[in-house]
């Protein structure tokens, strides 16, 4: 039977790493994720699994990756300044295809920033951080319940894909705590990396087949290949070949794009004939919802979308919208409007993109974004 | 054919070196001592990085991992957690263990977890251009020194020794047969052991401090390792410009994971319910 607990978004996600079959977890002291890597010292080692404090962010993600790359799934913990040291390694286990799961809870930045306040400022840093161009996942819950599910979801998507995927929270959801339903065991899906290579003699690590996700068998496990973080073909041996650094970078990026709708989540409410539409993610689509329903209730017909897959982003579900209505409202707890950006790149022009930025460290509230929503319907925005 | 042939990925050669290179010299010694002690080749894991140490294993049959630069020991001790029982050997370049992954050195030795870092020192980045490195000596010229060394040299096998390593050796690729039999005691070793091992690099180092035949260079590095015993003959002033050569420190103290594994209680994932 389902089991209903009153969770905090920390623990929930801790709780669902180890539903997912995580076995390895590093980490490094940071508000407001810590209590992720309290909670997981405690009980992995009832669960097989063995958790490290390590000498920074930087080693944290190394052990994430080695212990990955011998075969056990493994997640890290953090926000905003350990997540920028990690955007060298997160670069590299993109490019190496080793799966691991980071979750970041975002923190008001730049710098040190306010460790106990939220804000949604990683969106760029979780796909552009590391140099040069390299895939990855970022999925963005809402509340504690679906901390949990897409938790469990973003180690499937990883060990599915073979690529790194980021759990992009905030500090709300971080220290929220809400009653959930904690699903059981054997109702929903777990998904393990493919392992069933051709014998040595015929194995090369990064040839890949229709999938376009290469099979990489556990270090130890019988097969002697090589990882390099440096250009490889099939052999993952360093070509720097004009052809194989195409074909390399290519095929990396590409993988998403082949299994978009796969990957890609959102939540959609449509009305009839409504001319304005509010996208929101993480803890501001909340209120957004609520201010939505607000709106409705008052007669003001609105769409709402919320982006749960933000990378690869959602830019065909959201052509969608922009197709229907006239105007789109994108409340976003940071300065420039990073979704917001993304929004008009992906709708070229076809419906008005209008901010609505907070950056004080507080939550976006309900009526400030139903405001929005009644300027926009009176033509004042 | 040699019978040292099954650890080479053959088509990979020819390698990249430069002629007079010293670091095959180190490799080939781990090599050796690899062979002697028959350890598995498929659950022998070589962990490695970046700089010309750093791509060397990559020339190995083995499951090899490189990995970003410095990081080669954060990588390692995430295949120990995931699985203790595979050997793992990580293969460094002496800027890429002690200066970008001089931190995770320090705590790595100080965990004790069971695993072998080589470190091949030439006092140079070679693969850039010949930059000093930690290493370097005082006086020495490299391209960013071009008025000489002004920083003291590192020590790492004294840095490793107090941030705690169980095993701590040094070597060079003069006395190449103890060499090979450091490296085959620090493998064995239980715990987190270290084997420092003197090279030489002619191309970027020795061109730029006169004196790049590599004979030359191999001849200074003999000159400038010493026994413990030999010490003991030397003056305080005649030691100063000497390495001691050798087991340097060869303790016994709980491996971390078996440590990990006893105080938590670990259950093997077989065992669960």
């Amino acid at each position: 039977m389902n089991k209903k607990v009153l969770m905090q978004g920390n623990q929930a996600i801790a709780e669902a790493a180890l539903a997912a079959g995580m076995k390895v977890c590093a980490g490094y002291p940071i508000t407001p994720s810590t209590e992720v890597v309290e909670l997981l010292s405690r009980k992995l080692p009832a669960y097989g699994g063995r958790f490290i404090q390590m000498e920074d962010e930087i080693a944290s993600i190394g052990v994430i990756i080695g212990a990955s790359a011998a075969g056990k799934k493994a997640m890290t913990a953090t926000s905003g300044p350990g997540f920028s040291l990690m955007q060298e390694l997160l670069g590299y286990a993109a490019m190496v295809e080793i799966p691991i799961v980071i979750y970041n809870a975002q923190r008001v930045g730049p710098s040190t920033g306010g460790a106990t306040m939220p804000q949604q400022g990683d969106i760029m840093q979780t796909k552009w951080g590391s140099h040069g161009e390299s895939p990855r996942i970022a999925l963005c819950p809402s509340s504690v319940e679906e901390a949990y599910n897409l938790t469990i979801t973003a180690f499937n998507l990883s060990e599915k894909y073979m690529v790194p995927v980021v759990i992009l929270a905030d500090e709300i959801l971080a220290h929220i705590r809400e009653s959930i339903t904690i699903p059981e065991s054997d109702s929903f899906e777990i998904i393990n990396r493919r392992n069933n290579a051709p014998p040595q003699e015929e194995y090369l690590p990064y040839k890949v087949d229709h999938t376009g996700i290469p099979i990489l068998p556990p270090l130890g496990g019988g097969y002697r290949y090589n990882i390099s973080g440096m250009i490889h073909g099939d052999k993952g041996v360093p070509n720097l070949a004009p052809e194989t650094i195409d074909y390399c970078i290519q095929r990396i990026n590409s993988k998403l794009k082949k299994h978009y709708n796969d990957i890609v989540m959102v939540e959609k409410m449509e009305e009839e004939n409504s001319k304005i539409a509010v996208l929101a993610y993480g803890s501001t689509a909340r209120p957004a919802k609520g201010a939505v329903k607000m709106a409705i209730e008052n007669g003001i017909k609105v769409d709402f979308i919320r982006l749960i897959t933000i990378w690869p982003f959602p830019e065909r579900e959201v052509r969608e919208i922009a197709r229907r209505v006239d105007k789109i409202l994108v409340p976003e707890m940071n300065y420039e409007g990073q979704v917001a950006g993304l929004v008009k790149q992906s709708i070229e022009g076809a419906a008005e993109v209008v901010q609505f930025n907070k950056i004080s460290g507080l939550p976006i509230y309900v009526e400030e974004i139903y405001n929005q929503i009644i300027k926009i319907e009176r033509g004042e925005k | 054919m040699s019978k040292l042939d099954k650890y080479l990925r053959l088509d990979q050669f020819p390698h990249f070196a430069c002629s007079g290179c010293g670091h095959g010299i180190a490799l080939a010694s781990m090599v050796r001592a690899i062979d002697k002690l028959e350890l598995d080749q498929n659950t022998t894991i070589m962990v490695c990085a970046i700089g010309c140490a750093g791509r060397l294993p990559v020339y190995l049959n083995f499951p090899s991992i490189r990995t970003a630069h410095g990081r080669a020991l954060t990588i390692a001790t995430g295949i120990k957690l995931a699985n203790p029982k595979l050997k793992v050997i990580v293969f460094m370049g002496d800027g890429d263990a002690a200066a970008i992954g001089g931190n995770h050195l320090i705590h790595a030795a100080r965990r004790n977890i069971d695993m072998t870092a080589i470190i091949a020192i030439n006092e140079i980045y070679g693969m850039t251009g010949g930059q000093y490195a930690p290493t370097t000596k005082s006086g020495h010229f490299a391209s960013t020194a071009p008025f000489g060394m002004i920083e003291p040299q590192m020590d790492i096998c004294k840095l490793v020794e107090a941030a705690g390593a169980t095993f701590v050796a040094r070597g060079d690729i003069y006395h190449v047969v103890e060499l090979e039999k450091l490296m085959l005691k620090a493998i064995s070793h239980k715990g987190f052991s270290v084997v420092e091992a003197l090279t030489n690099c002619p191309t970027q180092f020795g061109r730029r401090n006169k004196n790049s035949r590599p004979s030359e260079m191999i001849k200074n590095i003999k000159e400038m390792t010493i026994t413990k015993k030999q010490a003991e003959q030397l003056s305080k002033e005649e030691l100063e410009h000497k390495l001691l050569r050798g087991i340097l420190i060869d303790k016994e103290r709980p491996e971390y994971i078996e440590e990990y594994d006893r105080i938590t209680n670990f259950q093997e994932e077989g065992s669960l319910k």
